[in-house]
């Protein structure tokens, strides 16, 4: 119901186009360095914990690129990392939108004639589309990045056996694959949240608790997304 | 103008409005009082659209509003301003960002006609000089004059005001009933005043509608207050003993 409120025509295109840009600032490079920091741990992990697993294994060494690689893009980098900005994001539209209900600023704009659902959860679903498979992408980047960091300089493999490993058994499909579930968890967690503060009624305990289910809602979600898009894209 | 037809609304097994039927007339400050609880804040809700009544029919003009689609209830809104009880200011706005909104998102203006127009608006509420000020950076007063300013500056034929004075001092109070009246008089609007303040019921009270446990108990104007005999009324306006001493001592000056 509300998502059919939300796609209308704006009353004014420029300014959902400012609000929009306004979000994709903070969504896109609010999340920049989270998003790097969380990535780069994750590849180093991967490569560590493959490396250990390969101990006394004739499976050879220089799998840990191919792996960190292909963990990240199918899986790590966007599950982890929207699950990550599903706190972070989700969140915060969760108390952006809540906050705006309580302090009667979305009264003040319906009676003024705005579409408020569509004028405050459409630029934040738009932004988020474009910007979450964004940095799904640099995160995948600089999970690889931290698998080299961790594999290569932390002395386990050479740079040349982890470039080998990357260069192995490549198939475009797993990048086809990241960028579908990026956009799905972008949805989820965008519109969940949106929900969540739109319809948000109380006082401050009910606008955390309101905060807090857009978190736990979204990571379910997301987490039941994640499942059903691997069923499909892999059979 | 604005009717209300027989208007009832209730909450689960709560009846708040039991039937309240009254005509808010254009060019005169038309206000709301009654107790905490007196169904005030819901009335004005229903009459502008953010909550619907369980029965009964709501008018502008000779519109009815009750009926209207989304749409058409967004047109009507257009000529509509609110002043919320908080203010509602955007508070990552500017004072003139704020007061632009409404021309922003509804209005072609050129950015020096919308500039000329939000100067106006502030100049109308006296706040000259406060364009680059946020929100936090303004008194209860000031925040309230410019959502005045907002409500304003697309001249709508139709001015709510939720409480206007609460949390403000009588000096600033009494400057906002002034400039709500003046604005109203000024621009042939309806103005719907809801308020338990006695200062603006005795200053700007061209109609006055009391509510008790959600019926209309009194209607009239200011002039109408002192003589009148409702006990309801007379309880409220002149709740403390203070207030009566005066009421008495007006009325024997009258005699």
């Amino acid at each position: 119901m509300l998502l059919r409120t939300a796609i209308s025509r704006p009353e004014k295109f420029s300014m959902y186009w400012k609000e929009t840009m306004r979000q994709m600032d903070d969504i896109g490079i609010g999340s920049i360095i989270i998003v790097s920091i969380i990535a780069v741990f994750i590849g180093a992990v991967t490569a560590v914990q493959f490396a250990y697993q390969l101990d006394g294994t004739l499976v050879p060494r220089w799998y840990i690129g191919y792996i960190v690689r292909d963990s990240t893009i199918i899986e790590l980098a966007p599950t982890i990392s929207c699950l990550v900005l599903a706190g972070k994001v989700g969140s915060n539209i969760a108390a952006e939108i809540g906050g705006m209900r309580q302090k009667e600023h979305i009264d003040a704009m319906e009676i003024m004639g705005v579409n408020t659902a569509s004028y405050l959860i459409m630029p934040k679903v738009i932004a988020g589309l474009v910007m979450i498979p964004i940095l799904v992408c640099l995160a995948a980047f600089i999970s690889i990045l931290g698998g080299y960091l961790s594999s290569v300089v932390g002395g386990l493999i050479t740079h040349e056996e982890y470039l080998r490993g990357l260069r192995s058994f490549f198939s475009d499909y797993n990048v086809f694959m990241m960028v579908v579930k990026s956009l799905v968890f972008a949805f989820i967690l965008t519109t969940v949240s949106a929900y969540q503060g739109y319809y948000v009624k109380g006082g401050s305990i009910e606008l955390g608790q309101a905060s807090t289910q857009a978190v736990v809602y979204s990571d379910i979600l997301i987490l039941l997304a994640d499942y059903v898009i691997a069923l499909l894209l892999t059979q | 103008m604005i009717r209300a037809v027989d208007i009832r609304k209730s909450f689960d097994e709560t009846e708040v409005l039991k039937g309240i039927s009254m005509t808010f007339e254009k060019g005169k400050t038309n206000l709301i009082i009654g107790r905490s609880g007196a169904g005030k804040t819901v009335l004005l809700k229903l009459l502008v659209g953010l909550m619907e009544p369980t029965e009964g029919e709501i008018w502008y003009g000779d519109e009815n509003f009750s009926q209207m689609g989304k749409k058409q209830r967004r047109e009507i809104r257009m000529e509509v301003g609110m002043l919320f009880q908080g203010s509602a200011l955007f508070d990552s706005m500017t004072v003139e960002e704020n007061v632009s909104f409404p021309l922003d998102m509804f209005t072609s203006m050129t950015k020096k006609e919308k500039q000329k127009q939000v100067d106006y608006c502030l100049e109308r509420v006296e706040l000259v000089g406060a364009n680059k000020k946020y929100p936090s950076e303004t008194s209860g007063g000031m925040q309230k004059r410019v959502g005045i300013a907002r409500s304003i500056v697309l001249n709508p034929k139709y001015l709510f005001c939720d409480e206007p004075n609460s949390g403000l001092d009588p000096k600033t109070a009494l400057l906002i009933d002034e400039l709500i009246k003046r604005i109203t008089y000024e621009n042939e609007m309806t103005t719907i005043i809801n308020t338990h303040d006695m200062n603006s019921v005795m200053e700007i009270g061209d109609n006055i509608a009391l509510l008790y446990q959600g019926e209309l108990t009194w209607q009239g104007n200011k002039s109408e207050v002192l003589d009148s005999d409702n006990e309801l009324l007379q309880d409220f306006i002149f709740a403390s003993p203070f207030l009566q001493r005066l009421r008495d001592a007006a009325l024997q000056n009258t005699k």
